[in-house]
């Protein structure tokens, strides 16, 4: 992988997670924990990975994702604004009344969003959907689909985990952000969905298994999933929730807040970017 | 009124004859293809045509993810697992993002029949109704259903479908009729009392109504297919001409084809009313027209309800 596309995508993501610290502060509630985790892998799909026209976000043929853990939509939100779907100045209008960015991602108001969500587990059937449309349509883009690990609780992730497999959708790739963390606590306290690789297995995946915060993994997981031919793969994508900011890493209780103006100044400080708001 | 078929069996072959001409159409079902009936259009075309197995909410948000990308997709199983297992899919992932999903939900009332009340769907119509930018249609036959199948496809938005097992009288001349989403139909004329029906109800309505015209009164018989948007003006029309309202649904009276028609009333026009229907209770296994004698829908009560309320009309 060139190392200057490397240090560009790094950059992004410092800049995204600035943006992220900035619009949860000023709309003064959200989720921190896991906009953050996300936050790399969702830079390295826009900035690097995907077929995308943002000023023609509807394009038909475009790559397409789906926040299936909708409630990190600060993380989605920083990265249309930095690819150019709208002015960034709206991320300081998150959750406000009359504003394009909704609490959670709502297709209808924001540019770029390709599928309403919030409602943890229907993500992926959405997604399972535009990549059974793909195949009807005999088009060749691809869609993604970014799950939460607590999100495999829910039962229709797996029931849509056997509608994948079963209808070869390999124009589908599902990240799931692998962050151990929920909003009770660890995932595997509250109710394990593990071994989370052996299952996808079991239900005809091709798993991959990665560091969700090292670029040159997330792009070559990425490269080996479009190669995998008759089957979906899911790239478990190991990582830090409230990744880059010392006091939110690993930390539970960071799941569903925002940072107040001292938390703000501290965690920019941290993530060493010039961004101010 | 000799020939009977069943509406479910209508919206199969809707969907088969439509699927021709609009080359979008994506079919979904859960694993009830032979009894929704959309075998007929897996039959014709096979490539549009999705089994999504016994995974009602898989197939909701599936449905959603198709619609999308620019497709009509009819998503069908029977209405209890279509409005209740799924609801919250077809809530968040098909209404609130206002996607082209048209879900066909068959084996709705009483009318199922030996299966039972687990099977029985008798609350879907006010689910269904309460969840914005949803329309609700509820066809009264076989001619209304195909017309109520284009309607839906001709419309862009989510769309209720709600449709009986039980083989019931056609009622209405396939070359003559027209089908306006969102419009009522006088069905038969009448200044005494109006009964207003939905779905087979609509055909035992007409058979009360030749039963009280032998007895000198002169019933009209008004179907409301569209439960949502309701038909406002010609519920406020009927309740100025006869000054009585009968409602008759397979469902519950909360929040059904009774209710919607209580709120138009109360608001636009108080008039002395009945809603006939189930009263807060699940139906149970029997023979269709064993249930309807039981929970008291059969034309004869329909006919005795009509007049019991006219000895109430000022
Ligand atoms: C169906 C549903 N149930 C509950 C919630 C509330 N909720 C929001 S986030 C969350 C925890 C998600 O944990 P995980 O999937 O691990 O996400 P992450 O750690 O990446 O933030 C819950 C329970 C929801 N959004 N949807
Ligand atoms: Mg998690």
């Amino acid at each position: 992988m060139q190392q200057n596309k490397i240090e560009f995508l790094e950059e992004k993501a410092k800049q995204v997670r600035a943006d992220i610290i900035c619009s949860l502060a000023s709309a003064n509630s959200g989720h921190t924990g896991g906009s953050l985790s996300a936050t790399d892998i969702l830079v390295a799909l826009y900035f690097e990975v995907m077929n995308v026209r943002p000023d023609q976000p509807k394009w038909p043929d475009r790559d397409r994702l789906v926040l299936s853990k909708g409630h990190a939509a600060p993380a989605l939100y920083a990265v249309l604004a930095h690819k150019g779907y709208f002015s960034r100045d709206h991320l300081w209008t998150l959750r406000q009344v009359g504003s394009i960015l909704q609490g959670h991602p709502d297709m209808k108001r924001t540019p770029g969003v390709d599928m309403s969500t919030g409602s943890l587990g229907q993500g992926i059937s959405a997604a399972n959907g535009m990549a059974l449309a793909g195949k009807i349509d005999k088009k060749d883009y691809r869609v993604y689909a970014l799950l939460g690990d607590g999100e495999l609780e829910e039962g229709e992730v797996w029931e849509a985990a056997m509608t994948a497999a079963h209808y070869k959708l390999d124009n589908l790739t599902a990240f799931v952000d692998h962050n151990h963390l929920q909003i009770d606590g660890f995932v595997t306290d509250v109710k394990s969905p593990e071994p989370v690789d052996e299952k996808f297995k079991a239900f005809g995946w091709n798993v991959l298994y990665i560091n969700g915060h090292d670029m040159n993994e997330i792009l070559e997981a990425v490269e080996q999933a479009k190669a995998t031919k008759g089957k979906p793969t899911v790239i478990i994508a190991e990582t830090v929730k409230g990744k880059g900011v010392s006091f939110m890493e690993c930390q539970a209780g960071w799941h569903g807040i925002a940072p107040n103006a001292q938390q703000k100044e501290q965690a920019l400080k941290e993530l060493g970017a010039e961004i101010n708001v | 009124m000799s020939e009977k078929i069943a509406t479910r069996e209508a919206y199969g072959l809707a969907l088969a004859e439509f699927g021709a001409q609009y080359e979008n159409i994506i079919v979904l079902d859960a694993d009830l293809s032979k009894s929704t009936k959309t075998e007929e259009f897996k039959k014709k075309f096979p490539d549009r045509f999705i089994n999504m197995g016994i995974s009602e909410s898989d197939m909701m948000a599936t449905a959603a993810g198709i619609a999308t990308t620019g497709k009509i997709v009819f998503a069908s199983t029977f209405a209890i697992f279509a409005a209740g297992r799924a609801f919250e899919q077809v809530r968040n992932s098909i209404a609130y993002p206002k996607l082209n999903v048209k879900i066909g939900a068959t084996h709705a009332g009483i009318t199922v029949g030996e299966d039972g009340g687990s099977h029985q769907a008798v609350e879907d119509i006010a689910l269904m109704r309460a969840v914005p930018n949803m329309v609700v249609i509820s066809p009264a036959d076989a001619v209304e259903s195909r017309a109520a199948v284009k309607a839906a496809i001709e419309y862009d938005g989510p769309v209720y479908l709600r449709f009986g097992r039980l083989a019931v009288p056609v009622i209405y001349d396939k070359d003559n009729y027209v089908f306006e989403l969102g419009k009522g139909v006088e069905t038969a004329p009448g200044n005494d009392i109006a009964i207003i029906a939905t779905g087979m109800m609509v055909g035992n309505a007409l058979e009360a109504r030749q039963k009280l015209s032998r007895e000198g009164i002169n019933a009209r018989v008004i179907d409301i297919h569209t439960i949502k948007p309701i038909d406002k003006d010609i519920i406020v029309k009927a309740a100025e001409e006869t000054g009585a309202i009968l409602t008759v649904e397979e469902h519950v009276v909360n929040g059904g084809l009774g209710g919607a028609v209580a709120e138009v009333l109360s608001e636009y026009r108080p008039t002395i009313m009945k809603r006939m229907g189930l009263y807060d209770q699940f139906g149970q296994s029997g023979k269709p027209d064993d249930l309807l004698k039981l929970y008291k829908l059969t034309p004869d009560d329909i006919a005795d309800e009509a007049k019991a309320l006219l000895q109430h009309k000022p």
